[in-house]
């Protein structure tokens, strides 16, 4: 017997698992990107800055009674002519902390990103799965939906959601559900791509041994679907969810700026931006300028991830 | 050949009618026009006038071939907010639309061109890898932020071109055009950069890889070895064949352009269909957004046919496909 250090098997396993992946081609691509690394850094700083918003920001920009119009646009860490007080970022014209409602923005609009990609996922999945393993009459009707719904660019598909929805909500639910029907027109908009990869792959997966020998056992149709060929097909679509973050994050961002997004009450970056747009003229550059960077930056990192993530699993461009 | 063409106008038909059965469940069922376009004050008798002036008193079928009717003749009745006929204001902005697609899809489609070739042809140049680099992060930036970035630098600080609207525009029977007046011209600069630049990565990312592919072949060498001077080789042998994928690439793109122009159009406050559509939603106008979704439609679906159409005329393989 050699006397090596015995560990508890669950630490082992733990460990193992974590050094797996660190070891596995995708880790080893990842180390040697550091394209990838800084953009998942600034993708994970911008996650964990939306979900700890309320604990970082120093003001809270939607309660009234901590604004004060006379703190209305300061300059990024000037003091106040009035009030002497300063803030980091600067205020907007009703005194609104900017550092603030960039960090409230980007909370909305992360979730908004989230959710949407979230709900064309669960959508495109399901239905690809029914049109790959159903087939028949099923599958025509869903793949000519997703072709007709494909001829039209995915922004127009969810302006067109947004604005139905809006005339059939009433007037003054409107901007309470605004963020919901966002969600909804955004990932309406995407479970396309989801659906046609899931389908074809299905389609691959349903004629192997193992599928034969399910059914053979007398497991239901919808068992087989879930619990068999679900997990088999489920690795590109992690790729497609991370491209179509960025985009449903970008898509949400330009709905918001045209007017037809997160409201007033709730803005998110798009809407910062569309109120900073007003600012540009009169020299308040700093409303518009810290909004757009963020953007910015959160869009481009999700982007590069989303290459980076396509490349690393694809073993045809390696 | 004839059964495939056939085959592709009757699918291009039904999805129309989809389209149209899409517009038409908007009229009927969203929200009430009337309260929409009566203020507060208003009498029964408002109401009932107007409900009979928009025809919503008629039984669902009745609207529907109504409906029909009017989409086949280009009528979709009075806007809810500006009280005129759809029709009237659509034409009235079309053609501001239509100069700036059609010159940022030049604009596109030239240095797209252009930029593609060269960065294939000194590829690992640094002004390739720059322009390669910049591409890429150029296709990731939202495009109201490059409007508003080239609004910045050109109106606010250099204040060389105007921010928004179209300039001076001269009338020609039906048509505006902001060509013949210099601030005409001057105002198309910048919203035509920010339509088609999007277009413009794409179309060079596309004539780079087909030219990198060309440039290796037997022929190329062959042309090279006959002594014919580079340039001629480049443009004369190599770009001519890179050209099929990029028709069809443009052609597919054109339906992308008009999308997109609702953003570009309301970040430079461009008088355009876009503007106007958006507009619409804000104001849930569902005659005008019924109108400008059947619009676009035609338009895309029209593309797409053409596009596979060209195909067939142009690739012979596919023909025989067809016929077998």
């Amino acid at each position: 017997m050699t006397d090596t250090p015995i560990t508890p098997p669950e630490k082992a396993r733990a460990r193992s698992r974590l050094y797996m992946a660190w070891d596995s081609d995708v880790g080893y691509s990842f180390r040697h990107s550091p394209v990838a690394m800084v953009s998942l850094f600034v993708t994970l700083l911008l996650v964990l800055a939306a979900v700890f918003s309320p604990l970082i920001a120093p003001h809270d920009p939607f309660n009234p009674a901590t604004l004060n119009l006379m703190n209305g646009f300061t300059p990024p860490g000037e003091a106040n002519a009035f009030t002497g007080e300063s803030f980091l970022l600067g205020t907007d014209d009703q005194g609104r902390d900017v550092f603030s409602t960039i960090l409230y923005g980007l909370r909305i609009s992360l979730f908004v990103g989230f959710a949407a990609v979230l709900f064309a996922m669960v959508l495109g999945i399901s239905l690809g799965l029914l049109a790959g393993y159903v087939g028949g009459w099923t599958e025509t009707i869903i793949m000519r939906v997703a072709d007709v719904q494909l001829t039209f660019p995915a922004i127009l598909v969810a302006m067109l959601i947004f604005g139905v929805a809006k005339g059939i909500t009433p007037i003054e639910y409107r901007d309470q559900v605004a963020i919901w029907v966002l969600i909804i027109a955004i990932g309406l908009s995407d479970w396309v791509q989801f659906a046609r990869v899931v389908r074809g792959a299905t389609l691959v997966e349903k004629s192997k041994e193992y599928v034969q020998a399910a059914r053979l056992i007398g497991r239901t149709p919808l068992a087989i679907m879930v619990r068999h060929i679900l997990p088999n097909v489920l690795s590109p679509v992690l790729v497609i969810a991370t491209i179509s973050l960025a985009l449903a994050i970008i898509a949400e961002a330009t709905l918001s700026f045209l007017g037809v997004g997160a409201p007033p009450t709730q803005p998110s970056l798009g809407t910062l931006i569309r109120i900073g747009q007003g600012f540009l003229f009169s020299g308040e550059w700093w409303i518009l300028f810290f909004p757009a960077c963020t953007l910015l930056a959160l869009a481009l990192a999700v982007n590069l991830l989303g290459d980076w993530l396509r490349d690393a699993l694809n073993p045809r461009l390696r | 050949m004839l059964n495939y063409i056939i085959r592709r106008v009757l699918q291009s038909v039904l999805v129309l009618l989809v389209v149209g059965l899409v517009a038409f469940a908007m009229f009927r069922f969203v929200g009430d026009p009337v309260d929409n376009m009566l203020g507060q004050e208003r009498t029964m008798e408002d109401v009932e006038r107007l409900r009979e002036q928009l025809g919503l008193d008629q039984s669902f079928v009745v609207q529907y071939y109504r409906f029909l009717e009017g989409a086949v003749q280009g009528e979709f009745g009075i806007s809810y907010r500006q009280g005129r006929q759809v029709s009237e204001i659509i034409a009235e902005r079309i053609p501001a639309t239509l100069e700036l697609a059609a010159v940022s899809g030049v604009f596109a489609l030239v240095l797209g061109i252009g930029l593609g070739v060269f960065t294939a042809i000194r590829r690992d140049g640094f002004a390739s890898n720059a322009i390669m680099t910049l591409s890429l992060i150029g296709v990731s930036l939202p495009t109201f932020l490059i409007g508003i970035l080239l609004i910045y630098l050109f109106s606010v600080e250099l204040g060389w071109l105007p921010s928004f609207g179209r300039g001076e525009v001269v009338q020609i029977g039906g048509w505006s055009t902001g060509f013949l007046t210099q601030s005409g011209l001057m105002a198309l600069i910048l919203p035509s950069i920010t339509l088609g630049l999007y277009q413009m990565t794409l179309i060079m990312r596309l004539v780079r890889s087909e030219m990198l592919e060309v440039l290796r072949q037997d022929y190329i060498r062959f042309a090279r070895a006959r002594g014919l001077k580079q340039r001629a080789i480049n443009f004369r042998h190599a770009l001519k064949n890179t050209l099929v994928p990029v028709i069809t690439v443009t052609g597919l793109q054109l339906g992308s352009i008009i999308a997109f122009a609702i953003i570009t159009e309301t970040v430079f406050q461009w008088p355009g269909v876009g503007l106007l559509f958006i507009n619409a939603i804000q104001f849930v106008d569902i005659p005008v957004m019924a109108a400008y979704l059947m619009l676009i439609s035609v338009m895309f679906v029209g593309i797409n046919l053409a596009v596979d159409l060209l195909y067939v005329a142009i690739d012979p393989r596919l023909r025989t496909e067809g016929k077998s």
